[in-house]
């Protein structure tokens, strides 16, 4: 078969992983929905999940594509890749990024040494609930993070807008790690290892800034002077 | 006039979808326009039921869909107005026997013929909720001034963004002045607060509703009624018209609002 060498699918514990081969993205996607049609019998209520590799696939790639495995019976579940386009527009969808909790691999990662990574990522607009962002390094959002959506970040998190979801800054063990938002209402919040639920809000708001200080979480008021 | 698609959806159950779309249907019917409306929620189907079709059921959507009988078969036409259209979902199936690319299909097979395709989405985000917004060109959020119904109206809001589908409007469902005024309910401000979108409708709450419902006969083509009047102020800003929002206290919340709209 021609398509062997473009797409390859093996069994995993959580289903069937499709893994790509060199070719362009509507070379590949055919080639696995031929596969498809071939053997509908086999594929029929399986969990599916995509290994892309390198590639960058839009939300619209992996729209089309969930929508034609639904129609089969098919649950695309994950979507795995090097890309952070590709990984948020996953993220954006409720897939799965990946594939198995962290292996031991991943714990020899630097912990706490600072952000190795100094890099952040631009977030330009209001995260509503079911929204997740995971990122290695800074996230800055330009807009609000509403309840039920949640930023875990290896460094620091600034929201420009109102913060009522779920903040997890410094998730590797980074103590240096802070949040600041212009109002600080969250659901729950996290620096390090430390877990923080916000008091009431009395009053108006006012932009704050919370880090670790001596070991406990502290939020203070942000002021010009 | 170019057919439309409207697709009314929540998230949450019980808010208020399906009564919302036999108000709009009816209100739009009314004006002589040509209305079909698709009940989505297939296994858990209403919407014969307060239209007050259920026993003119023949066809279903799944036969379209699965080619047993022709799309004008299963349109079922309303008691009193001769120009709206139901398309009941079958009751026997489930939500998987009909694709998004179906609907699609049947949509716009059907603009061909009709002004309107209103969509009763079911509640939830699974297939049932994509099926309905696969076709939609616009689409209308219903909720509840309750922090549950607004948390899903937020969860479906952030969805229709990451597939890239038109802006929605919100329609406010059951809402009731002296309980925002004692500080027991979310007012239109608050709920706007999270949501930000464009409100199109305010709709009072009533018991005429449920009353109308259990009669199978839309309230809004009843001249009185506080409820059919706020879904006949939205029938009408959907064909564009400028309607001011009806004064349930709310006259002032409006002004401010329109403010903040306009600042954006």
């Amino acid at each position: 078969m021609s398509d062997t060498s473009l797409i390859q699918i093996k069994g995993i514990r959580d289903g069937l992983l499709v893994s790509l081969g060199e070719a362009s993205w509507p070379e590949l996607r055919s080639a696995l929905q031929e596969r498809i049609e071939q053997q509908p019998v086999f594929f029929q209520g399986a969990n599916l999940s995509l290994d892309v590799g390198s590639r960058v696939l839009e939300v619209s790639d992996l729209i089309s594509l969930r929508d034609f495995l639904s129609e089969r019976g098919i649950r695309l579940w994950a979507v795995v890749g090097s890309s952070s386009v590709t990984e948020n527009a996953a993220q954006l969808l409720g897939l799965a990024t990946r594939l198995f909790k962290p292996t031991p691999q991943v714990e020899t990662l630097p912990v706490a040494k600072g952000i190795e990574d100094e890099t952040a990522l631009w977030v330009n607009k209001t995260l509503r609930s079911g929204t997740r962002i995971e990122f290695a390094g800074h996230v800055i959002v330009f807009g609000d993070v509403n309840p039920g959506a949640e930023i875990v970040a290896g460094g620091s998190v600034i929201i420009w807008g109102r913060l009522r979801g779920f903040v997890h800054a410094g998730a590797q063990g980074n103590k240096e790690a802070m949040v600041c938002a212009l109002d600080l209402s969250p659901t729950q919040l996290r620096l390090a290892d430390e877990i923080a639920l916000a008091p009431k809000r009395q009053g108006k708001s006012q932009p704050e800034v919370v880090r670790i200080i001596n070991g406990q979480i502290q939020a203070e008021t942000w002021n010009f002077d | 006039m170019t057919s439309k698609v409207i697709t009314v959806t929540s998230g949450k159950g019980g808010v208020g979808k399906t009564t919302t779309v036999a108000n709009l249907a009816a209100a739009l019917a009314a004006d002589g326009k040509k209305v079909v409306c698709i009940d989505g929620d297939i296994g858990l189907r209403n919407l014969d039921v307060i239209m007050g079709l259920e026993n003119r059921i023949v066809y279903d959507v799944v036969d379209i869909v699965e080619g047993r009988c022709r799309t004008r078969q299963a349109m079922i036409r309303d008691k009193r107005l001769p120009d709206l259209f139901l398309i009941p979902a079958a009751q026997t199936r489930d939500k998987n026997a009909v694709s998004p690319s179906d609907m699609v299909r049947l949509c716009n097979e059907l603009r061909e013929e009709a002004d309107w395709i209103l969509i009763d989405s079911p509640a939830g985000i699974e297939r049932g909720f994509r099926n309905s917004i696969a076709p939609a060109d616009e689409i209308l959020i219903v909720t509840n001034p309750e922090m549950s119904a607004v948390r899903d109206a937020d969860r479906v809001i952030g969805l229709l963004e990451a597939e890239e589908k038109p802006a929605p409007s919100l329609i406010i469902n059951r809402m009731n002045p002296d309980m925002v005024k004692r500080g027991d309910m979310l007012s239109v401000e608050d709920v706007y607060d999270l949501l930000r979108i464009n409100v199109i409708g305010i709709v009072p709450e009533d018991e005429n509703v449920i009353i109308a419902s259990n009669r199978g006969t839309p309230l809004a083509l009843d001249g009185k009624g506080r409820a059919g009047q706020a879904f006949r102020n939205i029938a009408h800003r959907l064909n564009g018209e400028e309607v001011p929002f009806m004064d349930l206290e709310a006259r002032s919340i409006w002004e401010r609002l329109t403010k903040l709209t306009r600042g954006r």
